[in-house]
């Protein structure tokens, strides 16, 4: 146990000493949780099981709702395009939102948009906060020294009838990142080749916190990036110890306090990052001066390669469950072992999601695509080939059929104006 | 919570691994707002053909395994998505317990609070179990949780670990909510202290 005063601990052994309610032996701690994000899909269940037993959502002014998963991308403000159940899941979230007072940050109006993209942006999210959502990609908060992890549906409900949840205390995984970023090289590239170096399990069990030159040269919006992704490494959290980035983004927040209690508040904030010594339970270290954009070529984010390398040969796989994945990979994504990745045609590019559709993001991709012309936007219809600024390329993810590379704003943004995958370098002059 | 004690059953082999949320069911199954409606979602797009028939070359489809109520899955079943509508189109179809040499840890959690057994097993044991579905693809198999083996023909053949507290959920049906709220005083007090 890291718990004496005396011994240096990590980001996380701070903050989750902080809210443990209880910890009896032989069980998981009582956790506290600070922020409970809440969307239309993962939580009508839990919102009936409180019904059920008869109570009421124990702090709703620490829960927020957002309508972001059933909901279109197109046509907004027209909900009768949506089909019945989609329609009635929404409609259940309103109505669960004004049964419990919960505030809900409805389709179409001004704050309104992806959970993990609002919620930092209208200031929920603070340092050494515990913040949880029925959605994996709640690591993203992580970017601001918080505990963020997704829960599934049970746990919506635990955490909406007690504020709490059960939790094992999760092992510590520190992702050393060093070195200048090349031209053309993103936030999204060092994460992709952390999934291909650790694996989709690598993580698992784990916690990650991102250390540093590379992470603390990066902006909030970049260093969300990496701590979305996160869970398709297999951890559940990703930290990063807040900084003067850190705070500077914050101090522009509505409502940020001001005067003392900004000092005040500062004076805590700083306390969360891991002490000196303080040891992990893993390591990784990666040097960015010799990383280049990133392309996935599988089904799932762990299938990375650089995008001027080949796409690997199943047969020099000696593991033989490896080789059939990587076999089964190739077969969905109808692609040649040995092949250049860089030039595959394209017919669709994806710029969004909760891993990048910041406005950083998008401006990065303007920047590329300024006085070009691309081809008129269409759906991704099964077999057609999506480069996507997006998490997973899971077989389906993208629609049945649908075959998604992931890769960064920049290299999508770059294959956009060619129609097959670019690197974002060759039009940079980098 | 259904309650897990002792399970009898042929097991089903789904030898594919990293099985993400996705697969086990896909995002357009999602849109349902009770827990009953999920299990037709179950592996969507491998159990149906395009025409919505289901698919005679997907092993839940052959009618051998009806009833069967274990899934012997590749490495890091569960991976992806929150989704605890991944465990419940299990359950729904009558499966209780998914056997792999690795979960992920949303998917094990969900499964837990759902009465659904992840076995965590070495690769060693995964070996030896395939071993004797390649003697016997139908063989039965024993699951005791309470001793924490696995029994073909009432002959162990080997016992696997479990984390103390969820086998004492899943061996009493304990509902993990009712465990926190008995510690309301205590959660009052944290709160106080916070401010």
């Amino acid at each position: 146990m890291k718990n004496s005063r005396s011994e240096p601990l990590t980001l996380l052994d701070k903050i989750w000493n902080e809210h443990v309610v209880v910890q009896e032996s032989d069980a998981p701690a009582v956790l506290y949780i600070d922020l409970h994000l809440v969307h239309e899909v993962t939580s009508p269940q839990a919102f009936t099981g409180l019904r059920e037993r008869g109570i009421k959502v124990r702090r709703p002014k620490r829960t927020c709702a957002t309508m972001d998963h059933s909901t279109p991308t197109v046509n907004i403000n027209q909900p009768q395009s949506l089909d019945a159940m989609a329609r009635v899941q929404l409609q259940q979230l309103r109505d669960n939102c004004a049964e419990h007072g919960i505030k809900l940050h409805e389709l179409g109006c001004e704050t309104h948009g992806i959970v993990h993209v609002i919620a930092p942006e209208m200031g929920l999210v603070t340092p050494g906060m515990t913040i949880v959502c029925g959605d994996s990609h709640t690591a993203t908060h992580g970017a601001f020294g918080c505990l963020a992890f997704g829960i599934g549906t049970s746990e919506v409900e635990h955490v909406l009838a007690s504020q709490c949840l059960l939790q094992n205390k999760p092992k510590s995984y520190e992702v050393r990142v060093e070195g200048e970023l090349p031209i053309g090289v993103s936030a999204k590239d060092i994460i992709l080749a952390l999934i291909a170096r650790i694996g989709t399990e690598g993580g698992t069990g784990h916690v990650f916190e991102y250390t540093g030159s590379t992470i603390r040269a990066l902006n909030m919006e970049e260093r969300m990036t990496i701590c979305n992704m996160s869970i398709e490494a297999g951890a559940r959290a990703g930290l990063i110890a807040p900084d003067e980035t850190t705070y500077a983004y914050l101090k522009e927040r509505p409502n940020a306090k001001q005067g003392a209690a900004w000092k005040e508040q500062l004076a805590r904030w700083s306390t969360y990052h891991s002490d000196q010594d303080a040891v992990y339970d893993q390591h990784v270290f990666i040097d960015v001066t010799q990383l280049q954009p990133m392309v996935t070529y599988g089904t799932n984010p762990g299938m990375g390669i650089f995008i001027n390398e080949l796409i690997p040969q199943p047969l020099q796989e000696t593991n033989f469950e490896k080789q059939q994945t990587l076999q089964k990979a190739l077969k969905y994504m109808d692609l040649d072992p040995d092949s250049s990745i860089e030039g595959h045609p394209i017919d669709v590019v994806f710029l969004g999601s909760c891993t990048n559709s910041r406005i950083s993001d998008l401006r990065k991709a303007a920047q590329l695509l300024r006085g070009q012309k691309i081809a008129k936007g269409v759906r991704l219809k099964p077999g057609e080939y999506a480069i996507s600024t997006s998490n997973r390329n899971f077989e389906g993810r993208q629609g049945k059929g649908g075959r998604t590379f992931l890769a960064s704003p920049l290299t999508a943004a770059a294959s956009a104006l060619s129609g097959k995958i670019t690197d974002p370098r060759k039009l940079m002059g980098g | 919570m259904e309650t897990f004690t002792q399970i009898t059953s042929q097991i089903i082999p789904l030898l594919v691994n990293n099985i993400d949320t996705d697969q086990i069911i896909p995002a357009r199954y999602l849109k349902a707002i009770d827990k009953n409606s999920v299990a037709e979602g179950l592996f969507a797009d491998w159990r149906y053909l395009p025409d919505g028939s289901p698919n005679p070359e997907f092993v839940l489809n052959n009618q051998l395994y009806t009833g069967a109520q274990i899934l012997l899955a590749g490495n890091n079943f569960g991976s992806g998505s929150s989704r605890e509508h991944a465990p419940w189109a299990l359950t729904g179809c009558g499966i209780r317990c998914v056997i792999s040499t690795g979960f992920a840890d949303i998917f094990n959690n969900n499964a837990l609070k759902n009465g659904l057994l992840p076995l965590t097993i070495t690769e060693t044991q995964f070996i030896q179990l395939l071993t004797k579905l390649q003697e016997d693809p139908f063989t039965k198999v024993t699951i005791n949780l309470k001793d924490q083996t696995v029994l073909i023909d009432g002959e162990v053949e080997f016992s696997f670990e479990i984390n103390a507290f969820a086998k004492k959920c899943l061996l009493s049906g304990i509902d993990q909510l009712d465990y926190i709220l008995s510690f309301e005083e205590e959660i009052i007090q944290f709160e106080h202290q916070q401010v």
